[in-house]
């Protein structure tokens, strides 16, 4: 077998021209997917790193038929506190679950007592929250609390940079937040602001925070009454197991009916980067198959034309009594060893391309985050992925012309002009 | 029991609606050792009838008989196995691969069809070389050799697997009338080292004179069916 390598490699070389250029495009091709490869994922990765750590956790747990209602964060869909306690001790035995926080959902109306607009509240235990969402005083504009010190206190709320902007407040002022509870009845209480947060998420950026006690206190709850539970997982590449084992215990938790008490949520299932994510799944699956084209066609393209010129050495080779089975391994061996050669050279491009892209740490914006910067993921399980499909694309394009080659009659090929 | 034995055999060709037979009821035998040449002017079968005794072509009807095997009814993987066994080729081109060099050319047959050990590879590579006189220029491409080196490159590639039997299909038309002399001389200095069978083609009588045993072939048919001229040397 490495004879017949060593002699497709002679080939190669004898048509210098033909191989530079085949091999070029594969290498365009190997080049182009490891670049949009790394990019796409590291933006994805980026992204569902942003969301996830600052805003929805890794997983949620909601009362059964919230999450249908999810938008208008009906109150009476609430979970009581016998109801959270329990998957409270579920999550402190389960494997794989780093952090959970409970977290009330309201909305309400924010007031600097001369202006007013409608917010959503996220009502958290703030130890819990920032243990779950790890980049959420990343995201303080103003107010970002010390590190060991909490984002924000009983009697604080965090109000969204836009409405902060738009009602002219500032941490330290006095607000009015008023809100119903689900029995219709109306509540007031006054707030003093610990800080801005950015805007990432929600309709219009009108995402607020307070403290969980305080939401309780201004809806008049029970003890213990919590929307839903975001969760984080120690190894984010060991969600599903872990969401399969949450899903299996907590679904013996019966209502009422008889159906689970409790469902779960991934991160993709609540928020909408999932579908810009499956569309960059989407995008990079295309961008191989154009890749296997590229690499099918110009490999096929320069088989076929190096066993037409080579119709008389076919011959010659047959006669003097090599089966056609070493005449097809001999042209099928040519063409992996082009698409050998354009991989290497792409990879090599593609990976020094990537890198170059994070030692200049080229930055980008997106929908309201500015400054993101791009850190290339180089994945080697990919890369050997990528270099298994080229070497699979090359030798199934060469098939075709070794199998022509190695039927010729040596005949007819020695006559051949 | 003669070492190639072609009984009755005719080779019909079809092109388009026209039937044309290259080779009618030929029958001959040829004896082990010998150097023998078919004569005859272009279309006369010559070519066909090398082919056919080379397992490369079938003839329409007849047996053959090549070392003993009838092989006219041999498969195609099976007459590839016959041929890299017992037989060596030479072309009137020469048909070197032109990306190996002259060693590698010769080392082609034992490396790919017969899978020689490498220590045997070398050395039988170097015997015939030595015995072509083209050990000095082991390491020179095709392309780096005039005609005649090329053609004893393919008398050294056609021995090096020690064949019974080495066809050779026009071997001296692409040569000047010295190097052809040359060529032939090689190919009975080759016969009476290694014993080997030699059957050849030409249309060149300059150099028929060479060969033991002269078969004239016009037509398709063998001249009276009997060789034109028989040779005195005899290393049956």
């Amino acid at each position: 077998m490495l004879n017949i390598f060593k002699i497709a490699l002679r080939n190669l070389a004898r048509y210098k021209r033909r191989t530079a250029l085949t091999s070029l495009l594969i290498v365009i091709g190997v080049c182009m997917v490891v670049m949009f490869s790394g990019l796409a994922g590291s933006f994805k990765s980026m992204m569902i790193g942003i969301i996830t750590d600052s805003s929805i956790g890794h997983l949620q747990i909601h009362r059964k038929g919230y999450f249908s209602s999810i938008d208008t964060m009906p109150l009476n869909l609430n979970m009581k506190g016998q109801g959270y306690k329990k998957i409270a001790e579920t999550l402190d035995a389960t494997p794989g679950v780093e952090a959970y926080a409970p977290r009330l959902k309201l909305g309400a109306v924010l007031s600097n007592y001369m202006e007013s607009t409608n917010v959503r509240l996220s009502a958290i235990d703030p130890k819990r929250e920032m243990a779950v969402c790890t980049s959420l005083a990343g995201r303080m504009k103003q107010g970002a609390p010390s590190p060991g010190e909490d984002l924000l206190r009983k009697g604080q709320v965090v109000v969204p940079e836009k409405v902060a902007k738009s009602l002219g407040m500032k941490p330290g002022d006095s607000v009015v937040l008023v809100a119903t509870n689900k029995d219709g009845s109306v509540n007031g209480m006054e707030f003093q602001i610990a800080g801005i947060i950015e805007d990432i998420m929600g309709p219009g950026g009108k995402d607020a925070y307070m403290h969980i006690e305080d939401a309780r206190s201004l809806l008049r709850t029970e003890p213990g009454e919590v929307t839903e539970i975001a969760i984080r997982v120690s190894d984010f590449n060991k969600l599903k197991p872990v969401t399969a084992s949450l899903t299996a215990t907590l679904g013996e938790v019966k209502n009422n009916k008889g159906q689970p008490a409790f469902e779960l949520h991934t991160w993709d299932k609540l928020s909408p980067f999932s579908n810009i994510a499956n569309m960059i799944d989407l995008m990079l699956v295309t961008v191989k198959i154009v890749m296997v084209a590229i690499v099918l066609i110009s490999v096929l393209n320069v088989m076929l034309m190096s066993v037409f010129e080579r119709v008389r050495e076919i011959g010659t080779i047959a006669a003097m009594g090599t089966s056609p089975g070493t005449i097809m391994s001999l042209f099928v061996a040519e063409g992996m060893l082009l698409g050998v050669l354009g991989t290497t050279l792409g990879l090599i491009l593609g990976v020094g391309g990537l890198l170059a892209f994070k030692a200049a740490g080229v930055a980008f914006s997106f929908g309201r985050m500015d400054n993101l910067i791009v850190r290339p993921d180089i994945n080697p399980g990919e890369m050997l992925f990528l270099s298994g499909i080229v070497l699979v694309a090359s030798a199934l394009a060469a098939l075709q012309p070794a199998w022509k080659a190695s039927r010729m009659e040596p005949v007819d090929a020695l006559g051949h002009v | 029991m003669s070492l190639i034995e072609l009984n009755s055999i005719s080779k019909k060709y079809l092109t388009g609606e026209v039937e044309t037979e290259a080779l009618k009821q030929v029958t001959v035998s040829i004896e082990k050792g010998k150097l023998v040449t078919f004569v005859g002017p272009s279309g006369s079968g010559k070519t066909t009838l090398l082919n056919i005794i080379g397992c490369m072509d079938k003839p329409s009807s007849g047996e053959v008989r090549v070392t003993g095997t009838r092989v006219d009814t041999l498969g195609k993987k099976e007459a590839a196995h016959f041929r890299g066994e017992h037989l060596g080729f030479i072309f009137q081109s020469f048909n070197l691969i032109p990306v190996l060099s002259v060693y590698e050319n010769i080392e082609y047959p034992l490396l790919m069809i017969s899978r020689t050990p490498a220590a045997e590879r070398r050395e039988r590579v170097m015997a015939v070389l030595e015995a072509v006189g083209m050990a000095d220029q082991k390491d020179k491409r095709p392309d780096q050799i005039s005609g005649g080196q090329k053609q004893r490159v393919a008398v050294a590639r056609a021995l090096v697997t020690n064949p019974e039997v080495v066809l050779a299909d026009e071997p001296t038309a692409n040569l000047d009338h010295d190097t052809a002399h040359k060529i032939i001389d090689l190919m009975k200095k080759m016969r009476d080292t290694y014993g080997t069978t030699f059957v050849f083609s030409t249309h060149d009588p300059r150099i028929v004179e060479h060969a033991d045993v002269v078969h004239g072939i016009e037509d398709g048919r063998l001249m009276n069916g009997n060789p034109l001229v028989q040779g005195g040397n005899d290393h049956a």
